[in-house]
């Protein structure tokens, strides 16, 4: 009964949370990979295009509860995802047109194209501010929880409780659900084999007869649903705050780092590498050890390695872990 | 007149020198031309402007009576002309069927009928069909770069030093492809440092000197020739 009870408090408190992260960041970390893969540049604005995505569902959100249309139980965001989705897409690929063009057309460094993306950065998160401000906003509405604590304490008549929130699973099942269509895309269909081709080999993809315009266009397509997808669920789970999602670039960027640049399914497991390990590593396992050793043991402190306002310096380690030993991601597979 | 010809075709890079001057290259379809030279000679380079790699100063470029110097190398090779590189001819993290379909991409209709025949050419492909192109060995590598550039059906293969870095066993593997590939009436040119065994299945030669065209003639002449003998072949 005691293991039991450890067990449930840790999928309670990390490995359900973890899960949740995990694909959130896995989202952002395929869309960097996927950036950095076709278009060969490092997308700093990566965090600054998700919270623009989410400042739409936010607002039309807003919008549609004041107008009285929801989804009943599921949160009205998931209605408003679509539209924000193209007002996404539309803001990436009229920066596209009119600032990382010209750099590309002029075939310009990759490092000089990673420092125009901190300068569209800038411009976004100004742009975000001048719509929505700064401020914490929650929009999820709906049913809160699938499983409350004090249900699943009845049903099993255990000391610790198992939540599972709506967002959670929210979140769960829509990025199995994207992921699995990404990567039957990229790997199944014409258009997906010429999108890896021109990542692999342009010069030959061109004399194949690939248009690199179109390429890159999909690739702002995918990119925008991504981007959209993944900061409306991370907002839901936790709140919408802009800055937050500037902070969140560090963990994104060292998920797609940790699966290796360029692969999107090494991508989509280091989004789960590192939330497993930020969330592992703050945790205070006091009460996970209660249960388990016998009384003379039990710890005093809160056996917490770090504490979570330290959490971004796990991703930083792992990132320069990994960029020390394994540069190539830990990871085996194809690159887009 | 020729299927395919590159008359006095006179270009260089950007605004450097002209590195081919007043060249000419002419490949009929079911033929095999070599373009030998020494080093700098602009072997390369006159292949380029006839697919349009590089912008024409002079002279022009004729398909089946059909003037194309003005089109881009992706409407050439709409046109039927087809193109191998020396180096990175493949895609390497691609699977081999994958640089079949990626061959393909401006063909509408059924591709498998396609990659079937390709296999019947290559038999190692098909074998190999679901590996990534980057694990394969030099010469298959090289199979799979014929391959991609045959998926268009085309009319012209122009071949960059299609041997280069191969060992001799896997050259003359190689060459046996290429005449398949000839018997299949396909017109192609290629560029060669192994002169002596690029002539012997070479219907015809074009010596390259400094962007010129210096002789030209029959495998067979151009191999008994003492002069050409001397200076390019090694005696």
């Amino acid at each position: 009964m005691e293991l039991l009870n450890a067990l449930i408090l840790l999928l309670n408190y990390t490995i359900v949370p973890a899960i949740t992260y995990g694909s959130q960041l896995a989202l952002g970390a395929i869309f960097v990979t996927l950036i950095y893969g076709v278009l060969r540049f490092a997308n700093f604005a990566t965090g600054d295009m998700m919270s623009f995505g989410t400042m739409f569902a936010v607002l039309l959100t807003y919008y549609f509860q004041s107008i009285g249309i929801g989804l009943g139980i599921l949160p009205t965001a998931l209605l408003t995802i679509p539209f924000a989705i193209i007002a996404m897409i539309l803001y990436m690929l009229f920066i596209d047109n009119f600032v990382f063009k010209y750099y590309r057309v002029k075939k310009s460094a990759p490092v000089q194209l990673a420092m125009v993306s901190v300068g569209v950065m800038f411009v976004t998160q100004a742009i975000i501010r001048i719509i929505i401000g700064p401020f914490d906003r929650r929009f999820l509405d709906g049913e809160k929880f699938i499983l409350k604590a004090s249900e699943f304490k009845e049903m099993t008549g255990l000391n610790e409780g198992l939540t599972i929130k709506s967002t959670q699973a929210i979140t769960v099942v829509v990025t199995i659900i994207l992921v699995s269509i990404l990567f039957w895309f990229l790997n199944k269909t014409k258009t997906g084999t010429s999108m890896r081709a021109y990542s692999d080999n342009e010069d030959l993809a061109l004399l194949s007869g690939i248009d690199p315009k179109r390429v890159v266009m999909i690739t702002w397509i995918i990119a925008g649903f991504l981007a959209t997808v993944g900061g409306v669920l991370y907002g839901l789970d936790k709140s919408y705050k802009p800055f937050v999602y500037f902070n969140n670039m560090l963990p994104i960027f060292a998920a797609a780092i940790v699966g290796g640049i360029g692969n999107p399914f090494g991508a989509f497991l280091g989004g789960y590498v590192i939330a497993f390990a930020e969330i592992f590593v703050t945790y205070a396992y006091k009460k996970f050890f209660t249960y388990l050793l016998p009384e003379s043991l039990e710890p005093d402190s809160l056996v917490q390695l770090l504490s979570t306002d330290y959490k971004f310096a796990v991703s930083f380690s792992i990132l320069v872990i990994v960029l020390l030993f394994r540069p190539s991601g830990i990871f085996e597979g194809k690159k887009i | 007149m020729s299927f395919f010809e590159g008359n006095k075709m006179t270009a260089g890079y950007g605004n450097g020198p002209d590195i081919i001057n007043s060249c000419t290259i002419k490949v009929d379809r079911g033929e095999i031309v070599a373009i030998l030279g020494p080093n700098g000679a602009g072997k390369s380079t006159a292949m380029k402007a006839m697919l349009g790699l590089l912008n024409l100063k002079s002279g022009s470029v004729v398909i089946d009576g059909q003037e194309i110097s003005k089109l881009s190398p992706q409407d050439r090779v709409k046109k039927g002309i087809s193109f191998v590189p020396q180096t990175k001819n493949v895609f390497a993290e691609l699977t081999v069927r994958e640089n079949l379909e990626v061959g393909a991409f401006l063909r509408e209709d059924d591709v498998n009928k396609v990659i079937e025949e390709i296999y019947n050419l290559f038999p190692i492909l098909k074998e190999k069909s679901s590996q990534v192109v980057g694990q394969l060995s030099g010469g298959q590598r090289q199979q799979v770069a014929l391959g991609r550039a045959l998926m268009i059906k085309p009319s012209i293969l122009m071949l960059d030093e299609p041997t280069a870095g191969v060992s001799p066993i896997v050259m003359d593997e190689l060459f046996q492809h290429i005449i398949k590939v000839k018997e299949t009436n396909v017109g192609i040119i290629m560029v060669e440092q192994n002169a002596k065994q690029a002539l012997s299945i070479s219907n015809r030669g074009y010596v390259l000197v400094t962007g010129e065209n210096k002789f030209e003639g029959s495998g067979d002449e151009l191999l008994n020739d003492p002069e050409v003998r001397r200076s390019f072949l090694g005696g």
